[in-house]
């Protein structure tokens, strides 16, 4: 019987990402577990997972100005978003499917749930694209600059404008959902989702205007790198 | 390494489902796959016991066979199946905190040692509120046998073991239903992994 390869991950960094109970987010204190994790061997449960079987998009999922299917184009500053996916070991990660949601230009989401934001919607923005990075780990999306919108964690809370990103790394453990936000912010310092982050990877997470990304005539670009879990030596090549 | 530290975690937040959810996401299996079908009901509460209505359970599981869709799953004597990858999402009802999955019972996979795990499917949490995902396993109460020399249930603390299996509702049949749900703090808090 073949046995399978089992690539082993290092310790996922768990002081790089936000704790789970955070309480000026307000809602980790009661969905945060209070007992410690319990560790276990890495198998091949962890070290598989669906990324590479799943990924399936067409070139349209990842323009949002063009993707709602209306014929028309949504409204609000275009932007580029662009980057590579890396895993810790800085190897591009090809292939790897991103997910993306966001609000449109004035801060409304294209959701069914209710809020107190009046917000109007646009009827050609649906806020959702995905893609899979080509063979040096770049993925492109053209969007709308997201509106920043208010929440109910404290009084006078807002959410700086940010794009929710979904990655299926190569393993289980390295599956990641995170947010992109934008250089100069004046709403990140004031915002406990993005303080709950330590203060010394909290940075990772802020996408950087790049002149050579913006398109003449057409488009505003932002660069954004992202980075998975990686294994913790150079897979071991068997002769089968 | 330094320059290359991971991307922080943030939350899936309250709209996640207008890309992660959506319907069908949660029947992995189409019908003509080979192996036993299975249902899989359960809530997901938080520290007050009150169910957590916007909460994405993903769920990643080898076939009946054993075997994994994953390139490092190089073992060609087992087949993999049409209509089946092993990964699937559900969102939680807004009303009620509930999700079920409807797939087929996994077969075995090989640990760390070389032996066979118990069925087992990965299962992966996160919600509003949540800033950090956790993960766990769901095993199946009729699998007491393989359950009790499953080297990863032995590495759990015995009397915190019974949150990771699913129990069978006896009276289901095609599929049989098991119902597992995912407690967030209190006495029966749900077993998290680190690996
Ligand atoms: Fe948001």
């Amino acid at each position: 019987m073949t046995d399978p390869i089992v690539t082993h991950y290092g310790p996922k960094a768990y002081d790089d990402h936000p704790p789970f109970r955070y309480p000026d987010y307000k809602s980790t204190v009661k969905r945060s577990p209070e007992m410690d994790m319990v560790h276990i061997v890495q198998t091949l449960s962890e070290t598989s997972g669906p990324g590479p079987a799943w990924a399936e998009v067409a070139e349209e999922d990842a323009d949002l100005t063009t993707n709602a299917g209306t014929g028309g184009e949504a409204i609000g500053e275009r932007i580029i978003v662009t980057g590579r996916v890396l895993d810790e070991n800085g190897e591009p990660l090809p292939g790897t499917l991103l997910e993306i949601w966001q609000a449109n230009a004035c801060g409304g989401y294209s959701h069914w749930r209710e809020t107190a934001f009046p917000a109007p919607l646009d009827p050609n923005f649906l806020g959702v694209g995905q893609c899979i990075t080509d063979e040096e780990g770049v993925y492109r999306f053209t969007t709308i600059k997201p509106g920043p919108y208010p929440w109910g964690n404290h009084p006078n809370a807002w959410r700086p404008a940010h794009i929710h990103f979904s990655l299926m790394g190569p393993a289980w453990g390295s599956r990641l959902v995170t947010q992109l936000y934008f250089q100069g912010d004046p709403l990140l310092p004031l915002d406990p989702i993005y303080n709950g982050v330590p203060a010394h990877s909290r940075e990772r997470l802020i996408a950087a205007y790049d002149h050579d990304v913006t398109v003449e005539n057409w488009a505003l670009g932002w660069r954004w790198d992202i980075v998975l879990r990686g294994s913790a030596a150079t897979p071991f090549e068997e002769d089968h | 390494m330094a320059e290359h530290g991971e991307t922080p975690s943030q939350t899936v937040g309250p709209y996640f489902s207008m890309r992660l959810g959506g319907a069908g996401q949660n029947v992995l299996a189409e019908a003509g796959v080979p192996g036993e079908r299975i249902r899989i009901e359960g809530t997901v509460l938080d520290g007050d016991g009150v169910h957590i209505e916007d909460a994405l359970i993903e769920i990643w599981q080898a076939n009946a066979g054993g075997r994994y869709r994953h390139p490092d799953d190089i073992r060609g004597e087992i087949a993999l199946d049409d209509g089946f990858v092993g990964f699937g999402r559900a969102e939680t009802e807004f009303a009620t905190g509930g999700y079920w999955f409807e797939t087929i019972k996994p077969g075995p996979v090989p640990d760390a040692e070389g032996e066979f795990q118990a069925p087992h499917i990965n299962v992966v949490v996160q919600a509003r509120g949540m800033l950090t995902p956790v993960f766990t396993r769901i095993y199946f109460s009729d699998e007491d046998e393989a359950n009790r020399q499953d080297q990863v249930l032995n590495q759990v603390p015995r009397e915190r073991r019974h949150t990771l299996v699913a129990r069978l509702d006896e009276a289901s049949r095609d599929p049989s239903v098991y119902r597992f749900d995912v407690v967030f703090q209190g006495g029966g808090e749900t077993v998290f992994f680190d690996f």
